[in-house]
C-alpha cells in the first residue's frame, strides 16, 4: 500500500538553512549538508530543498553546491528556487536532484511545466503554490510571498495539472512558522479540485498535526522548522502517526514505540526500570 | 570489476553515482558508445519521458553496443525506473514509441480510475518473487520509493517483484542477467542500497566467472 510521505523542507537563504516565520522573518539554522544528512538518517521519506534567494536576487539555481548537499541523501530530493528554463532543470537533475520545484516562473510561463514534463516526464515536476487567505479566498503568491498572481490557489493548481505537473506543493503563508497545525481547509480545497498528488506544508508544531494532515488523504505532509529543532523529530512524528492514523513508512534504527507523546508534542519519560534495561543495549550499525 | 552508469542526458546520474560512492565500488559515468565494452556491468538510470530517452540513446549511438554487451554477451544490467520501461517493446507515453525490445513487454499508463492519483509517487511495499538476485537477504516490510505514471505489462516469468496500486504493478524484473526496478533503489534508503549491493555482488561474481 502506498504510504503517506513525511517530507522535510530545507529552506536556504544565502547558503544557510533558515527557519521561516510567515515568509517575513528568518532565523539561521545551519549547514544544508548536515540538515540533509540528519533528515536522511532519521528516515524522512523525501526532502524538498528550496533556495529562496535565487528568484529574488534574479540568478539561476545554484547547482554547484548541490552535489555537496546531497552526498548523504539516499531519499528523493526535490530542488527548487530560481528555475526558469529547461536548462536550469537539466542542470539540477544532473547535479543531484530527482525532481524539480517550480514556483515563481509558473504563473507567467505555465508552458515551462509542459516543456519540462515532455523531457523529464510528468512525475519529475512539482508546482509549488504559496497560499495566503484574503477575504476568505486562497490566493496564489510568488517570489517568497511578495508578489500576488491575482489567481486563486485552486485555479493555479488546475493550471499546473493541465500542463502536466506531477504534484502540487501547497505552502500556507498564514500558517508558516506558527506551529498551530496545517491549513487542512486549503489542502482539502485543492485535493478535491485536482487528481494529481498533493503535498501540504506550513504550520507543523507537534506530531499530532502530521496525523491530522495525513488523515485528510493528502499524499505528502511537509515541514521545515519542526524537523530541525528536535533530535529524532522524524522518527517521533512518524511513530505518532503509526499509532493514530497509520500508513507511513517507519524504517529506522531508533525506536519510539509506543510513542508516548504528551499533548505538547514532547516525548514522555519512560519508567525507570525500562531505562535501566535500555542502558546496556548495544545495537551495532548495519553495514550494507 | 567496473560498472558503467549510462549517461544519456536525462537521468538522475548524480543520485545513482552517490549511492555507488556510498557502497564503495568502482564505476564510471559515460555517454561514450566506444567505452561501453569496457564495463562488467551496467546501470541505466532514468528520470525522463520515454520518447525523449529513446531519441537521446539513439543519437548517442548507445543502444547497439549496449545490446551487444548485455543481450549477446550476457553482462549484468540494471535498469532503474524509466530504465526498466525502456526494455519493453513499446510505450504509449506521449504518443507511441518503440523501446529496446529486450523483453516481451509493453508500457502503458497507470489507470487513473478508482480515485487513484497518478503519478504513483511515494513509498510502497514490494512483494518479491521467490529466489531473486535483487531481493536476496532483504527481510521485513520492503518499502521502496516509486515515482512513475506508466507501468510495464510483461510476462509473469520475468517478474521479480510486484507492488499494489489499483492492481498489481511490476516493481522489478529479472531475466537472467537483465534486471530492472520500477522504483528507485538509489533513493530507497537502506533497502535500496542493499538491493544495489546485491546487483553489484552479482556483477562481481559474473566478472570472476569470465
Amino acid at each position: 500500500m502506498l504510504k503517506t510521505r513525511i517530507i522535510g523542507v530545507v529552506l536556504i537563504k544565502e547558503g544557510l538553512v533558515v527557519q521561516s516565520i510567515g515568509f517575513a522573518r528568518y532565523l539561521p539554522v545551519g549547514s544544508p549538508t548536515i540538515a540533509i544528512e540528519y533528515l536522511n538518517r532519521w528516515g524522512i521519506d523525501e526532502i524538498v530543498l528550496l533556495d529562496m534567494t535565487a528568484t529574488t536576487s534574479n540568478r539561476p539555481p545554484q547547482d554547484r553546491n548541490l552535489k555537496e548537499h546531497c552526498k548523504f541523501c539516499h531519499v528523493p530530493l526535490a530542488v527548487g528556487g530560481g528555475i526558469r528554463t529547461i536548462d536550469d532543470m537539466s542542470a539540477l537533475i544532473r547535479g543531484g536532484a530527482d525532481k524539480v520545484v517550480i514556483n515563481s516562473t509558473f504563473p507567467d510561463n505555465p508552458s515551462i511545466v509542459s516543456k519540462g514534463a515532455e523531457k523529464f516526464g510528468d512525475q519529475c515536476i512539482i508546482v509549488s503554490i504559496d497560499a495566503r487567505k484574503i477575504d476568505g479566498k486562497y490566493m496564489a503568491f510568488t517570489h517568497s510571498g511578495a508578489k500576488t498572481t491575482g489567481k486563486t490557489v485552486v485555479e493555479t493548481a488546475k493550471l499546473a495539472e493541465e500542463n502536466g505537473a506531477g504534484e502540487v506543493f501547497l505552502n500556507s503563508i498564514d500558517n508558516d512558522g506558527m506551529k498551530t497545525g496545517f491549513d487542512l481547509e486549503l489542502a482539502e480545497a485543492v485535493r478535491a479540485a485536482v487528481d494529481i498528488p498533493i503535498i501540504i506544508c506550513g504550520g507543523a508544531g507537534i506530531p499530532s498535526h502530521f496525523a491530522q494532515a495525513a488523515a485528510t488523504g493528502v499524499s505528502g505532509v511537509a515541514a521545515a522548522n519542526f524537523f530541525h529543532y528536535t533530535e529524532h523529530s522524524v522518527i517521533t512524528a512518524k511513530t505518532h502517526i503509526v499509532d493514530t492514523v497509520g500508513n507511513v513508512r517507519l524504517d529506522t534504527y531508533a525506536e519510539y514505540t509506543p510513542s508516548q507523546i504528551g499533548d505538547d508534542g514532547r516525548l514522555l519519560k519512560l519508567p525507570d526500570n525500562v531505562l535501566e534495561s535500555l542502558r546496556f543495549e548495544y545495537i551495532p550499525e548495519e553495514v550494507i | 570489476m567496473l560498472t558503467i552508469i549510462i549517461d544519456y542526458g536525462m537521468g538522475n546520474i548524480t543520485s545513482v553515482a552517490m549511492a555507488l560512492d556510498f557502497l564503495g565500488v568502482p564505476y564510471i559515468v559515460s555517454s561514450d558508445s566506444r567505452k561501453i565494452h569496457q564495463g562488467d556491468g551496467y546501470i541505466l538510470p532514468g528520470v525522463g519521458a520515454f520518447p525523449a530517452a529513446m531519441e537521446n540513446l539513439r543519437s548517442l549511438d548507445l543502444l547497439a553496443p549496449l545490446t551487444e554487451e548485455v543481450v549477446a554477451k550476457g553482462k549484468p544490467f540494471l535498469g532503474i525506473c524509466l530504465g526498466l520501461q525502456l526494455l519493453a517493446k513499446d510505450s504509449t507515453e506521449k504518443g507511441f514509441s518503440g523501446g529496446f525490445g529486450w523483453l516481451d513487454a509493453h508500457v502503458t499508463q497507470i489507470d487513473a480510475a478508482k480515485g487513484l492519483r497518478v503519478p504513483h509517487v511515494g513509498w510502497n511495499n514490494v512483494t518479491p518473487s521467490e529466489s531473486t538476485v535483487l531481493f536476496r537477504g532483504l527481510t521485513g516490510e520492503l518499502n521502496f520509493y516509486f515515482d512513475h505514471s506508466y507501468k510495464m505489462d510483461c510476462l509473469e516469468d520475468v517478474v521479480a517483484g510486484e507492488c499494489e496500486y489499483g492492481g498489481a504493478i511490476t516493481a522489478a524484473i529479472e531475466k537472467n542477467n537483465i534486471m530492472a526496478t520500477q522504483f528507485h533503489p538509489e533513493k530507497s534508503q537502506r533497502n535500496g542500497l542493499k538491493l544495489l549491493r546485491n546487483f553489484l555482488n552479482y556483477v562481481e561474481s559474473s566478472t570472476e566467472r569470465q
